[in-house]
């Protein structure tokens, strides 16, 4: 019998590339201020695909002065806004969620040429998301009485994010604060500005009032400018332990809110009696997702030593299928990473590991020849006085470390500077409770990791940050 | 291709694995199966739902469209069926498409023991293997020597597969060895034609029950696993069989013997078929993209695959007026 598939071709799996025709990048960007494009006056900026290392367009860069335009106009957009019936403010927030929706294969496409993060995950996770925020917090817009935070909202609102979910920070961030009545001035990440400055078309499309949305672009000295700003009444930051502590200092003495979304460093814990397969699936979307630039990333295996040899093992075979390349690929695992900055840092940190004597693995795979990439790795042998084990990497870089009994898991898992989110791996449920309960960190997944929704809160134990976004307790950093 | 999968009289072996602790007595047997690692049900289907989301085009969707045509197990199991229905059968697993003499045959026609003797003799020297369901198909509700005077029936007539159905009431109430036994017996009453062991998911219900019962129809010597008969619903799901491919993947890994599967029911669009084909691909590995060692028991699907392999070599998509109906 003959047949096509014979003499025998590998199953390889053609080009699929999501078009880049359904957006419209513009030469060059302004800041969103009180409604309007209008220019900078700091030195503008250039931000690049990190994939190719394309120039995308240029980004107008706030000075101090721009800053405080900004912030005027949200403190003017304040008073009729915090003024408006509950109701009616979700309307417009019913309103920017039904046009994300709309318009989500845009903002998908967008989102990763900028970012590098592949389509699949823009598409499938960050931007249904993003709308389901909006979503979530229209609701609440009428409901606030029942919250238990208070009714009033607070004024205008810093709020600064990263460029690891641009969009999805940025709806965090807007959502829960307009929802309570506050106005905001936003500085997205200066190396993913596009899908934050095209949100700002999609509130003009909204009729949103002027000034209740303010959106500046710009570098470190925006944000200082920004959380410093007199006029401001909260600060929420999502980044760095590093640029959260001064930010902290920052404001530290005056009468501001501050809500801190900071660094991680998860223990992903696997017992024995795990459910091996979707075990491996749950470590490879915990550090792999997003290349590893996610803040609760599983960045630290705890395996059990009688099924450590087993699990590597499964995780090796899994990770040689895993497809790095074209963000814009529909069949894209793993794409680029963001910035060549962060690429040097994971370098360094992955360089250390080597020096510690860890053991570095990485399945063959051929990196593009432009751009900002580093391959899925993961380090065995690590234990946990490496740096490796205790620094933030923000890659796609793995450490395993093993454990004996539950409460060597729990005190290895504890110990660490963070503590952001952890998973849990057991077909026993009281285990999955009991380990909950002694893990101190924010979010607690078992038997899943990297599930995010808006109903359910999220945020850290010690340097990782405080204050909750996401859900009821999402409400409070914005009431009083 | 499909050289390899009659063995030669001389061949003829029995169960392999039958002299083996586990498999000794009831409570080994028990005690083993339920030591496998549990399957996580939102975490199996969800894996499922990330591969289905794989874009497969152009060079490799011809790629997949021919493998999945050669891998189709053309099946008619109705009792309406009569001698011109299973020639007529035959004569579309040989050419599917008559105006196209490169696209590939099926793999085999399977059919009800009785008309054996029928589809072997349409089929002739064509290369398309005959496979018949036997062991009182499909709720397998009869005694052994039934079943196993059914399974000759079929293997005398020319049978070159045996799909049997395991006695799930059995191995529901937990009385493993007796479902071994049963399987092994087949087995030996299949002589030389190959066992497909169908587990019929359906009623099994949650995936670590497919999972042990994976197993224990790979201990017992069937060649292949099978997810349902097409008579209870739900039929093949991907995360079923997904996890079929994870249960054949280990096995070889554990007894470096290769078990093929076959998703059976419900499987009818050709987008539905590549979904499969990724998985086998991702899971268990290239090794099992070869109708050797893969199937899809199927009726409808196979005209989908016809009018999309059209599709993609005009660019015109010419409508179910422009393939046999049988």
């Amino acid at each position: 019998m003959t047949t096509s598939a014979d003499p025998r071709v590998t199953f390889d799996y053609a080009p699929a590339p999501e078009s880049r025709s359904i957006v419209d990048i513009k030469a060059s960007y302004g800041l969103f201020i009180n409604g309007e494009f209008v220019d900078g006056h700091g030195k503008a900026f250039k931000t690049v695909n990190p994939a190719s290392e394309e120039v995308l367009a240029e980004i107008a860069e706030a000075d101090d002065n721009d800053v405080d335009l900004a912030v005027r106009a949200a403190r003017r957009a304040h008073r009729s806004w915090s003024q408006m019936p509950g109701a009616e403010r979700a309307k417009y927030l019913f309103r920017i969620a039904r046009i994300i929706a709309e318009r989500s294969r845009e903002l998908a496409v967008l989102e990763s040429i900028d970012n590098g993060k592949p389509i699949r995950e823009s598409r499938d996770v960050d931007i249904p998301i993003v709308s389901a925020h909006f979503f979530y917090y229209a609701g609440w817009a009428d409901k606030l009485r029942y919250a238990g935070f208070g009714e009033q909202s607070l004024g205008v609102a810093a709020q600064v994010i990263p460029w690891n979910f641009p969009l999805l920070m940025l709806a965090w961030k807007i959502a829960p604060a307009l929802a309570c009545g506050n106005t905001v001035v936003l500085k997205p990440a200066e190396t993913t500005p596009l899908t934050a400055l095209l949100f700002a078309e999609i509130c003009q499309q909204a009729d949103l009032p002027p000034g209740v949305v303010n959106i500046v672009t710009g570098a470190g000295g925006t944000g200082q400018a920004l959380v410093g700003h007199p006029d401001v009444d909260k600060v929420a930051f999502t980044g760095s332990t590093e640029v959260g502590k001064a930010i902290a200092r920052t404001v530290a003495g005056t009468d501001k809110r501050v809500t801190l979304e900071l660094g991680g460093k998860a223990a992903n814990i696997v017992f024995d009696d795990a459910p091996l397969d979707q075990a491996i699936e749950g470590i490879v979307d915990g550090i792999f997702f997003n290349q590893g630039h996610v803040c609760c990333a599983g960045s630290r295996l705890l395996v059990q030593e009688s099924v450590a040899d087993e699990v590597l093992h499964r995780l090796k075979r899994r990770m040689a299928t895993l497809r790095v390349g074209d963000p814009l690929d529909k069949n894209t695992d793993i794409g680029a990473i963001n910035s060549a900055e962060q690429l040097a840092r994971i370098r360094e940190l992955s360089d250390v590991g080597d020096a510690e004597g860890a053991e570095r693995w990485s399945p063959p795979c051929e990196l593009p020849s432009h751009g900002y990439w580093f391959p899925p790795t993961l380090f065995t042998g690590v234990n946990q006085a490496h740096r490796i084990a205790r620094e933030e990497i923000f890659g796609p870089v793995l450490s395993v470390l093993t454990f004996r009994t539950p409460a060597e898991a729990v005190a290895k898992a504890n110990n660490s500077p963070y503590g952001l989110s952890a998973g849990i791996w057991t077909d026993k449920g009281s285990r999955i409770l009991k380990m909950a309960n002694q893990l101190r960190a924010g979010v607690v997944w078992a038997n899943t990791f990297n599930k995010f929704d808006p109903a359910s809160p999220f945020g850290g134990y010690k340097e990782s940050g405080y204050g909750r976004e996401g859900g009821k307790h999402g409400l409070e950093g914005y009431l009083r | 291709m499909l050289g390899g999968m009659v063995t030669s009289e001389s061949e003829v072996e029995t169960t392999p694995f039958r002299d083996l602790d586990v498999t000794r007595t009831d409570s080994s047997l028990h005690r083993f199966l339920h030591g496998l690692p549990g399957v996580d049900q939102v975490g199996a289907e969800q894996r499922a739902a990330a591969l289905s989301s794989r874009s497969i085009k152009t060079s490799a969707k011809a790629y997949a469209l021919d493998l999945a045509i050669s891998m189709v197990d053309l099946t008619t199991l109705e009792g309406q069926d009569t001698d011109g229905k299973v020639r007529t059968l035959a004569a579309k697993a040989v050419r599917p498409d008559p105006s196209d003499p490169t696209c590939p045959s099926t793999a085999a026609v399977c059919v009800y023991g009785d008309l054996v003797a029928t589809a072997k003799q349409a089929l002739g020297d064509s290369g398309v293997h005959v496979a018949a369901v036997a062991t009182a198909f499909p709720s397998g509700r009869a005694a052994m020597d039934v079943k196993l005077a059914d399974t000759r029936d079929a293997v005398e007539a020319g049978a070159d597969e045996i799909d049997m159905v395991i006695d799930r009431g059995a191995f529901l109430s937990g009385r493993y060895l007796e479902v071994f036994e049963e399987i092994a017996q087949v087995r030996e009453a299949c002589g030389g034609a190959h066992l497909k062991v169908i587990l019929e998911t359906g009623e099994l219900q949650t995936y670590d029950n497919v999972r042990r019962a994976s197993w224990l129809a790979m201990l017992a010597g069937g060649h292949f696993i099978k997810t349902s008969t097409g008579k209870v619903q739900p039929a093949a799901t991907l995360p079923v069989t997904l996890v079929m491919l994870e249960a054949v993947r280990d096995f070889r890994e554990a007894t470096g013997t290769m078990i093929g599967v076959k998703p059976a029911g419900g499987i009818r669009t050709a987008k539905d078929a590549i979904k499969y084909l990724v998985t086998v691909n991702e899971v268990a590995g290239p090794d099992w993209l070869d109708p050797d060692w893969f199937r899809f028991g199927a009726s409808t699907l196979l005209n989908d695959l016809l009018m999309q392999r059209m599709k993609l070599k005009t660019g015109r998509y010419s409508g179910p007026d422009y393939v046999t109906v049988d």
